[in-house]
């Protein structure tokens, strides 16, 4: 099979064997990352800007490196809310853009759909880096290119993900990804946490940690945002440390061989006790690594193939 | 001046009107209802085929007038207002300034009766400016023409205040019109909160948040044995609470929109900002509730809530997108959709849109008995049509129906017996 | 449409053919010092290790054996609908050493160049060499072969296609004719 889609707006239309693809393509590109010389000439000539509303550094940082070592150009652009406050919409900013001719736009945006707002409206391409709480496609396909370079295979892995479930984008996509690839994905957090009809999309609500990863093969920790302490939905980071920290006893009741995973970045002596932050089993790193090789093989996706016929 | 609207199907529920009549209307009042009427020299209108109604009456729209016009106007609205067959209007009073004194009061009426194509009975607000703590001069703006008094979106938040508005508006015989929601459950959030909200990614409104201050809100009214009316029911909750009200003998009524009747939280994938309103479009359960209401008579009235934005104010992110929907020119299909699904009678339907309102409004409208002024609505139930951007009279085009094709419209809508809309 | 074909090498004739290739690389490098073959796939990976045993078999010496795949390094991007990324795997380096580039058919040069392309991006070798088992002509770019297995004139529209078994040892050369 081939794939070339015109956007990557989200896990949800994607089906299981385009996920699959995306992943081997993105194991085609790995080995570019470990030469002397890290890079190919695939997507030369093409321009890519990365667009960003919201501070990000590892995001941005890993697609950009993905387009350079692919040969496109890269642009930053930070455009926080700056342009929002001179009276421009998104629209007015994205068509400004536009009109330079970008062959990508590399969104992340504050605001849930944003990403789809921007591709009903241009003509070029758009890949979600991270849009509100709803999707993080390019996270998701990372998590689940490192489980499989850890497990070999998804299908009948048992996924456990806690924390901030309502105001995490990397969970929904998660969910949709890990599902569709077979997975059994159980999620926890505390209650104000937990959005409703979350198990429609494909997984299993606990109330707490410790029944959400017995018997895991991978454990992902999501990062608890520290504003969101006395907001009325956590009392306070030390609470949450206790109930939903991991700490290694709570890790022994994973398996063995379980895998520990974080998004990032970390706060270390909250979700991730420092002393699993430093254990043998969290992959982190390599879920880093893996970023570029994903975003490497979603860049030249989305730029090859003919999309005439798509438009 | 003589009109004769012959040969129509006359449906006047206040009169228990049903059947095949000739209606003749001199000097814009209705001067006989009978078969075969012979009127030698009047102007005559061919109903054949045709039913014909009493004006319709919308209970809840927002004319923007004064102070934004950008989004609609009272000549654009009330144009609107007659496509849609609709002849009488009753106006949230969130405009700038806000309609809380005499002045702007006038402004509005006067306006219309110059220059609108419908009558305009204006709401004024609970609170002075709706900021909720100081009660508008109601005797004086009731005495005015304000038939209502509401703080529409910006609901009463203080327990005390409602109560003391409840009481004083009853004291000239006025209805309170409540928004009922928790503002603090609200809390910043887009649409219904459920599933589709989790998976959009999209702050949830709960319907807690309705059904909670539609409690208190009865609650008072049955303390202060005063008249409260609940806008925009939508939840199956707040149907539940005013059909067990009913039941106790509070004197409390409801309205419920086309919107809320029709559309699930469903029509917001796709971040379609024109399913985005507040409230929110809410579940299946809650559709089929406010279904429910209406065909047993817990609601009382199908009012559109008519909400005109400007496009630059619905082109953005929807979470920044503001509330609301145009309404009042499909008003009439998706109530007939309703009879054509069997939940409501034709006569139940007209009764929602005319004498209903009119009674909660106080309004001598709504009825074509001799002696009523002649607003008249002649509908074509079975004329399908397209609801297209280019050929809606309000000066805003946010609605969810653009290029959804509607089964019967307003032919032809009479206002005290002049033609204000024709359908060629 | 009926479709002709025509077997252009058996089984047999390909392995004779590799001898021989085999025979003039080891002849014109003197040798086998310093020499890696890398295969371009999937074709040209496959004959690639049938070449590279014979080689082993004749100077009784291990070479490297690599191969590589182009698709990161081609020209037609935008107009490709089957965007499949193979894997690369050149666990050796390739500074100063004598490239014995490998594939089935050479045809308009295009896929030679980008393999050549990416072959300079792990390193710099001392020379690239090109071993073809079909040469078919209609050449594009200034490329041509150092050990050919068999010139074939073709016509553009006519096909040619190097069949291998599930061990990916080759079997027939064809010619489709269309």
């Amino acid at each position: 099979m081939s794939f070339n889609p015109k956007h990557v707006l989200g896990i949800k239309e994607l089906s299981q064997e385009e996920i699959t693809f995306i992943l081997d393509t993105a194991g085609s590109f790995k080995e570019i990352n470990t030469r002397d010389i890290k890079k190919v000439p695939t997507l030369r000539g093409k321009t890519i800007v990365n667009l960003f509303f919201e501070a990000s550094t590892r995001t941005r940082t890993s697609f950009e490196i993905a387009g350079k070592r692919l040969s496109a150009d890269t642009v930053n652009i930070s455009a926080s809310s700056s342009s929002v406050v001179k009276g421009e919409t998104l629209e007015d900013t994205a068509q400004n853009i536009e009109a330079m001719h970008p062959d990508i736009i590399v969104m992340r945006h504050s605001a849930s759909g944003a990403c789809h707002y921007l591709a009903e409206r241009l003509r070029c391409s758009v890949v979600n880096a991270g849009d509100g709480t709803h999707e993080h496609p390019s996270q998701a396909l990372l998590d689940a290119f490192t489980i499989r370079q850890h497990k070999g295979e998804i299908n009948g892995l048992t996924v456990a993900i806690i924390g901030d479930i309502t105001h995490s984008r990397v969970v929904r996509s998660n969910i949709y990804c890990l599902s569709k690839l077979g997975a059994n994905v159980r999620v926890a957090g505390p209650g104000t946490m937990l959005p409703p009809g979350l198990e429609k999309m494909g997984c299993t609500i606990f109330k707490n940690i410790e029944d959400a990863i017995s018997g895991a093969d991978c454990v992902m920790m999501l990062r608890i945002q520290r504003e969101r302490q006395g907001a009325s939905l956590i009392p306070s980071v030390r609470e949450y440390a206790r109930f939903f920290g991991l700490n290694e006893q709570k890790l022994k009741l994973a398996k063995e061989d379980a895998i520990v995973m974080h998004p990032g970045p970390i706060n270390r002596g909250v979700e991730l006790a420092s002393a699993v932050a430093d254990g043998a089993q969290n992959v982190i790193l390599d879920q880093v690594e893996n970023g570029v090789a994903v975003r490497m093989a979603l860049l030249y996706l989305v730029a090859g193939g003919d999309k005439l016929q798509q438009n | 001046m003589k009109i004769l609207v012959k040969s129509g199907r006359v449906v006047d529920p206040k009169n228990a009107i049903d059947e095949k009549l000739d209606v003749l209307i001199v000097d814009g009042k209705i001067a006989e209802v009978a078969s075969n009427i012979d009127a030698g020299d009047a102007e005559i209108i061919n109903a054949a085929g045709l039913l014909v109604t009493p004006g319709l009456i919308d209970m809840h729209v927002h004319l923007r007038d004064p102070g934004l016009e950008y989004k609609e106007d009272i000549i654009t609205g009330t144009k609107a207002a007659a496509a849609g067959g609709v002849t009488s209007v009753a106006c949230m009073p969130n405009t700038k300034p806000v309609i809380d004194n005499l002045a702007v009061v006038r402004y509005v009426i006067a306006k219309a009766r110059e220059q609108g194509s419908a009558n305009v009975f204006p709401i004024a607000s609970v609170t002075q400016g709706m900021k909720g703590d100081l009660l508008s001069e109601m005797g004086e703006l009731k005495e005015g023409g304000c038939v209502g008094f509401s703080d529409d979106g910006l609901p009463v938040k203080d327990g005390e205040m409602m109560r003391r508005a409840l009481e004083y508006a009853n004291t000239f015989d006025a209805p309170i019109f409540s928004h009922a929601e928790d503002l603090s459950l609200v809390a910043g959030g887009a649409m219904n909160e459920g599933p589709v909200s989790t998976e959009l990614g999209l702050k949830g409104i709960p319907w807690v948040a309705e059904d909670a201050a539609t409690a208190r809100d009865i609650m008072l009214a049955e303390f202060t044995a005063a008249r409260l009316h609940v806008c925009h029911v939508s939840t199956r909750g707040s149907v539940e609470l005013v059909r067990q009200a009913k039941a106790r003998g509070v004197r409390v009524t409801c309205e419920a929109t086309p919107h809320h009747f029709t559309l699930t939280d469903e029509a917001v994938r796709g971040y379609d900002t024109n399913a985005k309103m507040n409230p929110p479009l809410r579940s299946q359960q809650d559709v089929d509730a406010v279904r429910e209401g209406l065909k047993d008579g817990t609601i009382d009235a199908i009012a559109t809530d008519h909400a005109p934005h400007h496009h630059d104010e619905k082109n953005v992110e929807f979470a920044i997108a503001l509330n609301g929907i145009i309404g009042l020119e499909t008003l009439l299909p998706l109530t007939l959709k309703l009879v054509g699904e069997k939940v409501l009678t034709l006569s139940q339907a007209v009764a929602l849109m005319t004498c209903n309102p009119a009674a909660i409004l106080g309004i001598d409208r709504g009825s074509l008995a001799v002696g009523c002024v002649a607003d008249m609505t002649l509908i074509n139930p079975n004329r399908e049509w397209t609801v297209e951007a280019s050929e809606l009279q309000s000066k805003s085009k946010n609605s969810p129906w653009i290029g959804t094709t509607m089964k019967g419209c307003a032919v032809r809508t009479l206002l005290a017996g002049k033609t204000v809309f024709e359908r060629s | 449409m009926a479709t002709e074909t025509i077997e252009i090498l058996d089984k047999n004739g390909i392995d004779r053919a590799l001898t021989r290739i085999a025979h003039e690389i080891l002849e014109k490098n003197k040798g086998i010092d310093d020499l890696v073959v890398i295969g371009i796939r999937t074709g040209g990976a496959y004959l690639a290790a049938g070449l590279h045993e014979k080689l082993v078999d004749i100077e009784r010496q291990d070479v490297p054996l690599g191969m590589i795949d182009v698709t990161m390094y081609r020209d037609d991007i935008a107009s490709r609908s089957d965007l499949q990324v193979g894997q690369t795997d050149i666990r050796f380096p390739v500074s100063g050493k004598k490239i014995i580039l490998v594939d089935d058919v050479l045809f308009t040069g295009r896929t030679i160049r980008a393999a050549m392309e990416a072959v300079m991006d792990l390193g710099r070798p001392q020379t690239i060499q090109l071993a073809i088992l079909i040469d078919r002509g209609h050449r594009e770019l200034p490329i041509r072969p150092d050990y050919i297995g068999r010139n074939l004139p073709t016509a553009r529209n006519e096909q040619i296609k190097v069949n291998f078994d599930e061990r990916n040892n080759p079997q027939a050369v064809l010619l489709l004719r269309s």
